[in-house]
């Protein structure tokens, strides 16, 4: 027996830069089956209802990272939440929080990719190594060091999640000082030193007041906030090693 | 010409958006009470060394009902901190690695509270000993 056809409805902030002076609330009554996420249905309102609105996506799988909005306020994968989980309530979605609205759902993230750029996210040879010398060898403890680190997709729920974020643009964030931290964690890497310029600056670490809801919002379970606080201890180990060894630490 | 105009969203009552925030402000608040409580001991020792009248006068003081009322609210309040930055403290510390494997979150969590639950109770045997 087929099951019976249900309807949700789904709010949507809509924010069109050509003609909207601020964003406002639309609601559209989708039908919906319980296999069906928060994505697909805003893909049946473009599809069915309103071909103007607009988002980003691409995997449907959480792999891809692009598909992140604040649904009931919370900032997720809308490609890993579900329509049955809010039904028969409505349910709320909104671009995520804390970065300009594009358009619709679709924010401006030119911010974060130049923070990705500054962190250098590549590894930085301790030394010259030639083709002969053979490929990089590092040991499972090596590797157990920076792994969890190393599986953030740059969804930046964890930037939505983080109020030090949303109240000063400049704070790098957790998922850059995360991408930082894997790398001055690897064994093969020797830009710490670099590295630890940004840590330590105005717009490091230490805007962090360990709200901690960055970590509990990442689907990758990366625990941003991990890697955050402990360059607060890495920060201060650098400034007080000044002072022991001059040409240790940071200048 | 370019027909971009992104919209930010004020930050204002951001805390008031998200049960996580209003945990995290109630968290930072109660620290109000650990400075509160710690500024009447203090008190207590500037009486004492200005003789025993006004120790005694301090002790009187303690005595009062709004006083007693104080101290549960600060009891309250301090439970309250010491249970929300125990939850939060896996996050801010290296991984400890105990026969080969992680210790999961809670367990730290729970450490951290039994800690300070069996320092609290040494703490409190020991004045009242001393006391009588
Ligand atoms: S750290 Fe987690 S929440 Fe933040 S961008 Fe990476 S995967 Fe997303
Ligand atoms: S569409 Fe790729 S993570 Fe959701």
């Amino acid at each position: 027996m087929p099951e019976q056809q249900k309807t949700i409805e789904i709010e949507v902030l809509r924010y069109n830069p050509e003609t909207d002076q601020v964003p406002y609330a639309q609601v559209f009554a989708v039908p919906f089956t319980d296999d069906m996420s928060v994505l697909q249905g805003v893909q049946y309102i473009k599809d069915y209802l309103d071909g103007s609105l607009s988002f980003r996506w691409s995997c449907r799988m959480a792999i891809c990272g692009s598909c992140g909005m604040m649904i009931n306020g919370e900032p997720s994968l809308s490609c890993q939440t579900f329509l049955r989980d809010y039904y028969p309530e409505r349910v709320r979605v909104e671009a995520l929080a804390h970065f300009p609205i594009e358009r619709d759902l679709v924010i401006n993230m030119e911010g974060f990719i130049e923070k990705l750029e500054s962190i250098q996210p590549y590894i930085i040879p301790k030394e010259a190594r030639t083709l002969a010398q053979g490929e990089y060898l590092q040991t499972p403890a090596q590797l157990n060091a920076y792994e969890q680190f190393s599986s953030c997709i740059n969804c930046l729920l964890c930037y939505a999640a983080c109020p030090q974020f949303g109240l000063n643009k400049d704070f790098v964030g957790p998922a850059a000082l995360t991408l930082l931290h894997r790398y001055n964690m690897d064994s093969r890497d020797g830009g710490q030193a670099e590295r630890m310029q940004l840590v330590n600056a105005e717009e490091g670490v230490f805007n962090c007041t360990a709200v901690g809801y960055c970590s509990e919002v990442c689907p990758k379970h990366v625990d941003p906030a991990n890697a955050v606080n402990l360059n607060k201890t890495n920060s201060a180990m650098d400034y007080f090693l000044r002072f022991l060894a001059p040409k240790g630490g940071t200048k | 010409m370019s027909k971009r105009r992104p919209y930010v969203r004020p930050m204002d009552g951001w805390w008031r958006k998200n049960p996580y925030f209003v945990e995290y402000m109630i968290h930072e608040g109660t620290a109000l009470f650990v400075a509160a409580y710690a500024a009447v001991l203090l008190f207590g020792l500037l009486r004492l060394a200005q003789g025993e009248a006004a120790w005694n006068g301090w002790l009187l003081a303690l005595k009062s009902p709004w006083s007693i009322g104080f101290h549960l609210l600060a009891l309250a309040a301090i439970g309250y901190h010491a249970y929300t930055w125990f939850k939060i403290m896996p996050r801010t510390m290296p991984p400890l690695v105990v026969g080969g494997k992680r210790l999961p979150a809670w367990a730290i969590t729970g450490g951290g509270l039994a800690a300070a639950g069996a320092a609290s109770l040494l703490l409190f045997v020991l004045v009242w000993g001393l006391a009588r």
